[in-house]
């Protein structure tokens, strides 16, 4: 089971310090409990081969990326992985059902569902990472579509070239976004020269006035 | 012989994988193998001949994928090609004795409202392929690989309403019995079998050895034929290749005990071979095959659950129901599904089994409000729904879009009902509500209503319906004007049970119309028709007596172990005295109630001040002052958004108690404002927050729900001449549409003003799409509310 970190759900919630009521930490526990009890999460994960025909363009066994900011993030890599990870869509559902009860407790359910995503692709990027350092290899933070100028329409691709939607329900709409909500896709650069690794992925992010920057 | 002649009458063998087998040959990761079809005819018909000569009966073309999101152009070429591939490689095999199946996979799409695909889209995009497969002479249909139950249902009745042949399908469990969108087994079975598919059964996913208890639970549960086709194990990465563990032998050996359990189809999937096949075959065709059994059993199923009748009695929520309800008939005129949606929720929580769905009033289009609350509430809670109208059309339109199998309220003696309903049934699936009432009327005894019962089994059996899909209303009449018809229908239940073995159904509380204190009457005639072996009660499972004579019921006929269930309603009960509010926190003002995000006691301290102190006084004086304070903190930052939203709903519990206070007196609106997430969009969590606020200060709420089209917003408008308009997106994709949406208001309605917000959006970036103002949270939105309509 992976644990929910507390502090993350607040972040989420935009908590920035003070008293926090004893009903705001009951409805905290309360959705934690039911949201882990009633989610499987499922992942995917799988090795391509890499080329950098030029400075902001990548391929992706074949597939062209046109992105600066991935190019920097993966330079040198002779492989990536491409990752995917989805809570399914109980999530979705219970996020959706206390919509219709309660909106405090959807935005908690919203908060503690995107901590244990986020958990849960730590987990398969430690997996992948174990993988690669058998071969001698070093992982690069995880990338995803949307981060920077790495074009969020790659999300039909990441979906074609894992056949997510058979093996973990993991689908795109035509605009783009991954149903069920609470998915993840990314790009995990692998090559043979060990850089400092940030396995989070703020600091790549050139949005600085998120409210959800670390 | 035909496929329908000797399914389920003897052994037939299907064929093993494809994808996997086509990988091996080149096919690359995230290529279409469909595409094979034209590039590389000689190996699909190799493909096929490989299992056609290992002994197949039954083989599937290379259409998995095919559907028209995926080949927009050439989606005929391929599947025509596909088929032709299928038949040549069954001439060269010299097996004209078997059987070519059209194999339909997902759409690869999530349906409506967790995705973006709408059901009828999917029902059409499925039936484009069977057209092209039938008029290409295909022998059945085999639905396989299906992971949601919702789109199971789409594929069937595509395949039933584009052909006449034979409909297979087979789904895919996970190792904990569920399907990827929650269903179990028996919800699964019940869908099925009530869309009255040929076989059904499961596949891909697992291995023979992992699929075992899924497969019992099949054979117990199942009255059809049951498919079985495994991977060859689970799969594993091995360098860079899928790989699977259990060889021809092992499989075999593992295929050959499935056999044994009551199983009737046998193939393979995922990793699978001819190699597979043919061992398998070998190993399982000379056992002894035991043809399937029906079960007799009365289920209904939602998306993930499934109801049995039969067993103990089922609880059916009557709360979604206009007749006599004020409030209820105000939020269908004013389509206001949330206030429905809440109501089907309350009724969850208080223990309800099924619940009742009836949107009927005469001014509203009953067919479109029958499909809105069905999705809708099927989006939210799990319990299986029981369709109730007499409109013939929103009574299809609930069957149709319902993800499962549902109840059906009602048919009655009457040939024209018999001759409008058990179509319905017998397309779509269900348990239907029997009436014991004909052209004469109601009968006044046992006897004819009996006689009636009988004669509804009878016309039922006619369309195919088994009796176990029929459950009689023994009618409760209330006693003010016949003393004896309590009397009547007791022993109307029990002959139901008795001389036909049926099950039984009441709309308990009718049993008290005209009478005072109902709830002592319903309650007590709830434990006599509980006794006379009531299968269903209609009831509304919120009124405590209700629960309470049913618990009680349960524990005292030995049908709650060890009165667990009793125990576990109301064990932890203080006594009545206790549950009043410790002395000192009772002291606690409204406003503090409020910003402490107290909703129970917001009600109560609301309640203490109204004996003291005017309602707009309590308004003025306290709630509006503790909603700006919270929102003050919330903008400062020294409260977070849980705590907003609490006090938020703290503050709704509080006006509710003032507005009935002031019932009759006229009531103050600020102003009417649209939300909508635009088209695209499917995340409006941001949007519910700040309706959320904009109701507690005050302001009417249009809320449009999410992917909602540029038009329709614009049209609502218009027609309610609305001066605001809230837009939410979260990515750049969909901010687009919120774009599209601002020019056509700016064009149609350019006096209303619109407000944005969403995760990728700026001040900047909302001024160069041409909105008035981006509202970075939802207290921004109350602000800038209250300028446009100061």
């Amino acid at each position: 089971m992976i644990a929910v970190d507390r502090s993350e759900v607040l972040r989420y919630l935009g908590y920035r310090g003070g008293q926090i009521e004893d009903a705001v930490e009951q409805s905290i526990d309360r959705c934690t409990a039911d949201l882990l009890a009633a989610v499987q999460p499922r992942g995917t994960y799988r090795r391509f081969a890499l080329a950098h025909p030029s400075p902001d363009m990548l391929e992706i066994d074949g597939l062209q990326v046109h992105s600066v900011n991935l190019s920097r993030n993966l330079k040198g890599c002779g492989s990536v992985y491409l990752m995917a990870a989805t809570l399914g869509v109980e999530a979705d559902r219970r996020i959706t059902r206390a919509c219709a009860v309660r909106m405090s407790d959807a935005v908690i359910y919203q908060a503690v569902a995107a901590t244990l995503i986020e958990a849960y692709c730590d987990e398969l990027n430690d997996a992948i990472r174990a993988q690669a350092a058998e071969k001698g290899l070093y992982c690069r933070p995880r990338f995803s579509p949307g981060y920077g100028d790495f074009d969020i329409k790659h999300q039909r691709d990441f979906i074609r070239l894992l056949d997510t939607p058979r093996k973990i329900g993991l689908t795109v709409t035509d605009s783009c976004l991954l149903a069920p909500i609470k998915s993840v896709t990314a790009v995990i650069g692998v090559s043979d020269v060990a850089q400092p690794c940030h396995r989070k992925g703020c600091e790549e992010c050139e949005k600085t006035d998120c409210a959800f920057r670390r | 012989m035909s496929f329908l002649d000797r399914l389920g009458r003897e052994w037939l063998f299907f064929d093993g994988g494809t994808g996997t087998i086509l990988q091996e040959n080149g096919l690359k990761a995230g290529e279409l193998p469909e595409i094979w079809n034209l590039t590389h005819p000689e190996d699909i018909i190799a493909l096929h001949q490989g299992y056609f000569e290992a002994g197949s009966d039954v083989v599937v073309t290379n259409t998995f994928g095919a559907n028209a999101l995926k080949y927009p152009d050439n989606l005929r070429e391929i599947v025509e090609a596909a088929i032709a591939h299928a038949k040549e490689a069954r001439r060269r095999a010299g097996r004209e004795d078997a059987y070519v199946a059209l194999d339909l996979g997902p759409t690869g799409k999530l349906l409506q409202p967790m995705g973006d695909l709408p059901f009828e889209k999917a029902v059409e995009l499925f039936g484009e392929v069977v057209r092209i497969g039938a008029s290409a002479g295909v022998d059945l249909v085999m639905i396989e690989t299906m992971s949601d139950s919702y789109e199971a249902k789409a594929a069937v009745l595509a395949a039933k309403e584009n052909c006449d042949l034979p409909v297979c399908i087979t789904m895919i469990f996970d190792d904990k019995g569920k399907l990827l969108t929650g269903g179990t087994v028996d919800s699964t079975v019940a869908l099925l079998e009530g869309l009255r598919v040929d076989a059904l059964g499961v596949n891909c996913g697992l291995g023979p050895e992992q699929m075992v208890p899924i497969i019992r639970r099949l054979t117990e549960v199942c009255s059809l034929p049951i498919i079985v086709n495994p991977n060859a194990g689970l799969p594993r990465s091995e360098g860079g290749r899928t790989v699977f563990d259990v060889d021809a032998d092992k499989f075999a050996a593992l295929m050959a005990q499935i056999a044994e359990m009551g199983v009737h189809v046998l193939g393979g999937c995922c990793g699978t071979t001819p190699a597979h096949i043919r061992q398998m075959i070998a190993a399982c065709a000379d056992k002894p095959f035991q043809p399937p059994v029906r079960k007799h059993r009365a289920v209904v199923s939602s998306f993930s659950q499934a109801v049995e009748i039969g067993g103990r009695t089922v609880i059916i929520g009557e709360r979604i129901n206009p007749t006599g309800k004020s409030k209820f008939k105000a939020a269908l005129r004013e389509d206001n599904i949330e206030y429905i949606l809440s109501e089907g929720l309350a009724q969850e929580d208080s223990g309800a089994h099924i619940l009742d769905v009836n949107v009927g009033l005469p001014e509203i289009d009953e067919p479109v409000m029958m499909e809105r609350v069905v999705t809708r509430l099927q989006s939210v809670l799990a319990l299986p729904l029981q369709i109730d109208t007499s409109n013939m059309a929103a009574m299809e339109r609930g069957m149709r879009l319902y993800n499962g199998k549902p109840m059906v309220n009602s048919v009655s003696g009457k040939r024209e009902s018999m001759e409008a309903v058990f179509p319905l049934v017998r397309k779509y699936g269900g348990v239907v509500v029997g009436l014991a009432l004909d052209e004469d009327g109601i009968p006044e005894t046992a006897e004819g209503r009996v006689a009636i019962a009988k004669r509804i089994y009878e016309t039922a059996a006619q369309y195919g319906i088994p009796r176990e899909d029929i459950v009689i209303d023994g009618l409760a009449m209330t006693i003010s004007s016949d003393s004896r018809s309590a009397l009547v229908t007791l022993e109307t239940l029990r002959r139901i049970r008795d001389e036909l073995h049926g099950s039984t159904i009441l709309g308990v509380s009718n049993i008290s119309f005209g009478l005072p204190q109902r709830e002592i009457i319903n309650a007590n005639f709830f434990t006599m028709a509980l006794q006379n072996g009531l299968s269903c009660a209609i009831i509304n499972p919120n009124a405590e007596a209700m629960m309470r004579a049913y618990r009680a019921f349960l524990a005292l006929s030995a049908q709650d172990e060890q009165c667990a269930g009793f125990i576990a309603a109301y064990g932890n009960q203080p006594p009545a005295a206790m549950t009043q509010s410790a002395g000192q926190d009772s002291a606690m003002t409204l406003a503090e109630c409020i910003e402490r995000g107290l909703r129970e006691r917001a009600t109560e301290a609301t309640a203490a001040a109204l004996r003291e102190t005017e309602p707009l006084a309590l308004v003025n004086s306290e709630l509006i002052p503790a909603l700006d304070r919270v929102g003050k903190g919330f903008e400062a930052g020294t409260l977070f958004l849980p705590q907003l939203l609490m006090s938020a709903e703290a503050a709704k519990a509080a006006f509710e108690v003032v507005k009935d206070a002031m019932r009759g007196a006229p009531q103050e609106q600020k102003g009417k404002i649209i939300l909508a997430t635009v088209k695209g969009d499917i995340h409006d969590i941001g949007k519910n927050i700040v309706k959320v606020l904009l109701e507690n200060y005050g302001y009417q709420v249009l809320d449009l729900g999410k992917d909602v089209a540029p038009e329709v917003i614009v049209d609502t408008a218009i027609e309610q001449q609305v001066r605001l308009v809230g837009l939410s997106a979260l990515m750049t994709t969909t901010v687009v549409s919120m774009e599209d949406t601002i020019r056509l208001l700016r064009e149609k309605k350019p006096d209303t003003k619109v407000v944005v917000g969403g995760a990728v959006l700026t001040k900047d970036y909302a001024e160069s799409i041409g909105a008035d103002r981006y509202a970075r949270d939802a207290m921004a939105t109350v602000h800038y509310a209250d300028e446009v309509f100061a």
